[in-house]
């Protein structure tokens, strides 16, 4: 049903996910203009990509006794983890990486930035962008296990980690049907690996932007790349996972992974404008307290109907 | 074939490599990811023998453990930027003889079991070793398995238990401070005061 794609798609990955991810911010940008009641004009919507080509062109500094090497390390390879985790999300009917363990694949490419938010908070010599980087660490005990009981819900249903059988699997009746709590709290962790919207308290305001507050020039860019991406791949990821990947009436595959990519993406975008900002503290609390046991539960459904 | 022999041999290199650099360096930050990456390294040749999800779970696994550690590390070591100069090596005659008898076990151990060798190439590359090892896991180890699993559960609950104290976003009880009668008591319940005097008295 998915096969792999010729090798060209790989050349392509960072492209098509670049694109989206300045899609989305343009969208943000242009939600963010009608809440402050300006017009939505052409300005406004390229704001986001105008602020990147500044970033291209601002020079690059280096913190006083900054440890460069993780640092750098931590700001950039975000992308590199993002576009790893693409590599085995099913698009249409074809996938880049048909790896046998892709949702393995995915929680571990995303688990990544355990190390990376930790190491572009470290390395900055700054107590901003360390306060931010703990605050990950902190966050990430909240969301990760929630998270990975939410990927072993589709996993359990197909009876398979690999990509293709969870898409083949869900034919007659997309997994959200019967996993709705899975899907939601997937969506949850996919906006703490990118620790967007109500999961931002990483590069909170409060703290002067946590672990962006020290980059500038490239390593700004790639660090926000990075978040954007890793957003973007985790939109993407639902749709093989969760939303019976590019099958749809009419329409070619391809159209539909598309289509469903960019709803999903509208979806975590109105999450991240209209949640407030959740405290790590709190988060945690609400993380073990409901969330695990409802995934949990969500689970033992799961395991219930295919046992059947 | 010859792509995938210098790739293993190339990752075998840099395992070996960012494992010894590990004590090399006097940053806690930079060993524990040093260690991180060798860690990597190691996967990337499970990847390579077709061990996709042992490789695939040595980096999930290995990167969340790093992170936890080097926490730890920062916390707990005299050292933590790099801004002394200290060595990670302590106590060497009793490291080397140590790390040498595991080294030279580990290599009679490759050398004198006989291995099994891989009747057919599996017809199913890949989902078959997973499915191998998941059944010898949860099959005949299954009572190991749901044993070892509830006592690391609980395990993990006694400790959170005893090292939580309820901080701003919560009750506030078993504090220090509260048993000398510096913290204002109409803040909290009385039932759980009265407890916490009893326990501790």
């Amino acid at each position: 049903m998915v096969e792999v794609a010729p090798w060209w798609w790989a050349m392509l990955l960072p492209v098509a996910l670049g694109a989206l991810v300045l899609g989305m911010v343009s969208g943000e940008a242009a939600v963010d203009a009608r809440t402050a009641g300006r017009r939505v004009t052409t300005g406004e919507l390229t704001r986001p990509v105008r602020g990147a080509a500044r970033l291209l062109m601002r020079q690059r500094r280096l913190p006083l006794r900054a440890d460069a090497v993780l640092w750098r390390i931590g700001s950039a390879a975000g992308v590199v983890a993002a576009v790893l985790a693409a590599a085995v999300v099913p698009f249409g009917g074809y996938v880049v990486w048909d790896s046998a363990v892709g949702i393995v694949w995915f929680n571990a490419m995303g688990a990544l930035m355990w190390a990376l938010a930790w190491l572009a908070g470290w390395g900055a010599n700054s107590a901003h962008a360390l306060v931010g980087g703990y605050r990950f660490l902190a966050q990430a005990l909240a969301y990760e296990l929630p998270l990975m009981f939410a990927l072993t819900a589709p996993a359990l249903g197909a009876a398979s980690l690999r990509m293709g059988d969870v898409v083949a699997a869900q034919q007659d009746v997309w997994f959200v049907v019967w996993m709705p709590l899975a899907f939601a709290v997937y969506l949850l962790g996919v906006l703490g690996i990118s620790f967007w919207g109500p999961l931002a308290p990483p590069a909170g305001s409060d703290i002067a932007s946590g672990i962006a507050a020290e980059q500038s020039g490239m390593d700004r860019l790639a660090l926000l790349a990075g978040r954007g991406m890793l957003l973007v791949t985790g939109a993407a990821f639902a749709v093989p996972l969760f939303l019976g990947g590019g099958g749809g009436p009419v329409l070619p595959g391809w159209l539909w992974s598309l289509l469903k990519t960019v709803a999903v993406l509208a979806v975590l975008v109105w999450l991240s404008v209209g949640l407030p900002r959740v405290a790590v503290p709190r988060l945690l609390r609400v993380g073990w307290v409901m969330v695990l046991p409802a995934v949990l539960a969500q689970l033992l459904v799961v395991g219930v109907v295919v046992a059947w | 074939m010859l792509a995938e022999l210098i790739a293993f041999l190339v990752l075998g290199v840099l395992a070996v490599v960012t494992g010894a650099l590990v004590f090399r360096v006097d940053s806690m930050a930079r060993a524990t990811y040093l260690l991180f990456a060798s860690f990597a390294c190691v996967a990337g040749v499970m990847l390579l023998l077709d061990l996709a999800y042992l490789g695939t779970l040595t980096i999930l696994m290995m990167v969340m453990e790093m992170a936890i550690m080097g926490v730890f590390m920062v916390m707990f070591m005299m050292n933590p930027g790099g801004l002394e100069p200290m060595s990670m090596l302590h106590n060497r005659t009793g490291a080397l003889v140590i790390s040498g008898g595991v080294f030279a076990g580990l290599v009679a151990a490759v050398l004198l079991v006989p291995w099994p060798r891989r009747p057919e190439p599996t017809t199913s590359p890949g989902g078959d070793a997973t499915r191998q090892l998941g059944t010898a896991l949860m099959g005949e180890s299954m009572l190991a398995m749901m044993v070892v699993g509830v006592a690391l559960f609980a395990t993990i609950i006694a400790a959170t238990v005893l090292a939580t104290t309820r901080g701003r976003y919560g009750r506030a009880s078993h504090h220090p401070a509260r048993r000398q009668g510096t913290v204002d008591a109409s803040h909290h319940e009385p039932s759980t005061a009265t407890h916490t005097h009893g326990e501790h008295s």
